[in-house]
C-alpha cells in the first residue's frame, strides 16, 4: 500500500470513530431524556469532551492530509466529505449534550402518555436505522445505502410537524403540564436535526464515493 | 476563457467531425518507430488560444505526440507515422508543406533552456535573421516586445550585449521562450518547461505560460501533476501510446472518468 492510502485509511478510521461515538451519544441522550436518568444525562454532558477533541484531531489531520499530500479526484474528494462529515457529526454530539441537559433542567419524567402521543419511539427507531445506513454506507462506500437515508429523514420530518399540534392540542386540556409540553417540542427539534444532520453527512459519503454535489438539490 | 470552459466535453471527443473552430487537430494518428508502435490511433481536437497539458508515465507516447506538430520526429530513424494533423485546416504531413514555415508557426521550448553562446540580444533576433529579415529597427522591435511578453525584458533591459550564458537558469529559459516569441508563432510546445527549474523560476515561466494563452495555443508535456492541474484548461492522459482520456483539467483532476486515468493522478501507478 502506498503512503497516500495508509494515511487514508487512517483517518477512515478517524471518521468511523467519531460516527460510533456520537452514535453512542445520541442512543444515551434518548435513554436518559424519555426515562429521565439524569446518571446516563451527565454521561453524555462528560463525554461532549471527547466528541469536541475527536472534531479537532480529525480536522487538523485532514489538513495535514490535503497539505503534505496534494490529493486529487478521490483523494481529494475523500478528504473534503471527511471534513464535511466530521463537522455534522460534531453538531450531532451538541444535539446529544443539549438534550441531556434539557433532561436534568426538566428534573422529572415525562409522562408515559406525552412520550407515546408524541412518538418519540417512532423518530428514535428511524434515527437508529438511518445511523445504520450511514455507518454502513461509510464503512463499505456504499451509495446505494447512502441514499435510502433521505427517505427516513421525510418520517423524521413528518413525526417532528406533527407533534407541534398534539401540544397545542393537549396542553389546554393538561395546563399543569406546560413545561413539559414545551421540553418535550424542544427535545423533539433537537432529534429531529439529527436526521436533518444525518442527511447531510450522507450527502457527503455520496460526493466522496460518486462525486455528485446533492446539497441543494430538490428532488424534481 | 470562459467560453472554453462552458463548451460541452463532447466536443473534444473525437467522433467530432473536422471543423475549423479548432486550431489543431489530430485523426487515428498511429506512430512507429521500426516495428515498435509509440502511438495508437489518437484523434484529439484541441482549441485555439487554450493550454492542453498532456501527462503519463515515461514512455507513453506524450512527447512522441507533442513533437508530431512541428515534424520533428521526421529526423528520428525508421519513424513513420500515419493518419491526419491539421493546424488551421491544413495537412501539415503533405509533402509539400514548407517544414521553415511551419515550424515558425509552431515555436518549441524544451526541457532544458539551451541558449546559443550569443548575446541576450542576438538569442531573441537569431530566428527573425534566418528569416532574412533585415530591418534593423523591426528586429530591434521585435526583440523588445518578445522579452516584454516572455516576463525578461525589465531584468535584461541593460545587458542586451551579455551573453545569454551568463543568466540563471530561469532567466535562460525565459529568454528561449522570448526567442520563440520573436517569430510570431501561433503555437507553442513544451517538453517539460519547468523540470530543470527551482520551485521560483518555476512558477514564473508557469505565471508566463498563463499570460500567454491569450495569444497563444500551448500544449505543455508535464511530468508534474500539480503544474497540469494548475496551468492548464484540458489534459490528456497518455498510456502506453494511447490516449486513455481527454477532458476538461477540472474534470480530469476531480472525478476522472476512466479508473486508469484515477490511478495514474493519484500516483497509485506511474
Amino acid at each position: 500500500m502506498i503512503n497516500i492510502e495508509e494515511q487514508r485509511a487512517v483517518l477512515s478510521k478517524s471518521g468511523e470513530e467519531m460516527l460510533n461515538l456520537v452514535h453512542k451519544q445520541v442512543q444515551l441522550a434518548y435513554e436518559a431524556f424519555t426515562s429521565f436518568d439524569t446518571d446516563l444525562a451527565e454521561e453524555v454532558i462528560l463525554k461532549e469532551k471527547r466528541v469536541n477533541s475527536l472534531d479537532i484531531r480529525i480536522e487538523k489531520d485532514a489538513d495535514q492530509f490535503i497539505a503534505l499530500n496534494c490529493p486529487v479526484a478521490i483523494d481529494l474528494r475523500f478528504a473534503l466529505a471527511l471534513l464535511k462529515i466530521n463537522y455534522n457529526l460534531e453538531r450531532i454530539g451538541d444535539q446529544a449534550f443539549d438534550i441531556a441537559n434539557h433532561t436534568i433542567d426538566l428534573n422529572q419524567k415525562l409522562v408515559p402518555e406525552l412520550v407515546e402521543r408524541m412518538q418519540f419511539n417512532l423518530m428514535f427507531e428511524t434515527l437508529e436505522s438511518m445511523f445504520k445506513d450511514v455507518i454502513t454506507a461509510y464503512t463499505e462506500e456504499n451509495l446505494k445505502v447512502a441514499r435510502k437515508v433521505f427517505k427516513k429523514d421525510k418520517i423524521i420530518n413528518k413525526i417532528n410537524e406533527k407533534a407541534f399540534d398534539i401540544v397545542a392540542e393537549d396542553a389546554v386540556k393538561n395546563p399543569e403540564l406546560i413545561r413539559q409540553y414545551l421540553m418535550a417540542l424542544v427535545v423533539m427539534k433537537k432529534f429531529e436535526k439529527v436526521g436533518d444532520l444525518l442527511k447531510n453527512i450522507s450527502e457527503s459519503i455520496i460526493y466522496f464515493i460518486d462525486a455528485e454535489i446533492l446539497k441543494h438539490k430538490k428532488k424534481k | 476563457m470562459t467560453e472554453i470552459m462552458t463548451e460541452k466535453t463532447e466536443d473534444l471527443k473525437i467522433e467530432a467531425p473536422i471543423v475549423e473552430k479548432y486550431k489543431l487537430q489530430t485523426r487515428d494518428v498511429n506512430v512507429y518507430y521500426g516495428d515498435f508502435q509509440a502511438i495508437k490511433d489518437v484523434s484529439m481536437n484541441i482549441k485555439p488560444r487554450s493550454i492542453t497539458a498532456f501527462i503519463g508515465p515515461s514512455g507513453c507516447g506524450k512527447s512522441t505526440f507533442l513533437r508530431l506538430f512541428n515534424r520533428m520526429n521526421d529526423y528520428i530513424e525508421d519513424f513513420k507515422m500515419e493518419g491526419k494533423i491539421k493546424i488551421d485546416d491544413n495537412n501539415i504531413y503533405k509533402n509539400k508543406i514548407q517544414l521553415e514555415q511551419l515550424r515558425k508557426d509552431v515555436g518549441m521550448v524544451f526541457q532544458k533552456p539551451n541558449p546559443f553562446p550569443k548575446s541576450i540580444f542576438e538569442n531573441v533576433a537569431y530566428g527573425l535573421k534566418i528569416q532574412g529579415i533585415k530591418d534593423k529597427k523591426l528586429i530591434a522591435d521585435r526583440v523588445e516586445k518578445a522579452l516584454v511578453q516572455a516576463d525578461l525584458w525589465n531584468e535584461v533591459k541593460d545587458n542586451l550585449n551579455k551573453s545569454a550564458l551568463t543568466l540563471s537558469g530561469g532567466q535562460q529559459q525565459r529568454l528561449c521562450i522570448a526567442r520563440t516569441l520573436a517569430v510570431e508563432p501561433s503555437i507553442i510546445l513544451m517538453d517539460e518547461p519547468t523540470s530543470a527549474l527551482d520551485p521560483i523560476s518555476t512558477a514564473k515561466i508557469e505565471e508566463l505560460i498563463h499570460h500567454l494563452k491569450k495569444d497563444y495555443t500551448i500544449i505543455i508535456v508535464t511530468h508534474n501533476m500539480q503544474q497540469a492541474s494548475r496551468i492548464s484548461d484540458y489534459t490528456a492522459f497518455f498510456y502506453m501510446g494511447e490516449l486513455i482520456e481527454f477532458d476538461k483539467t477540472k474534470k480530469i483532476f476531480t472525478n476522472p472518468e476512466k479508473k486508469r486515468t484515477e490511478n495514474y493522478i493519484t500516483g497509485r501507478f506511474g
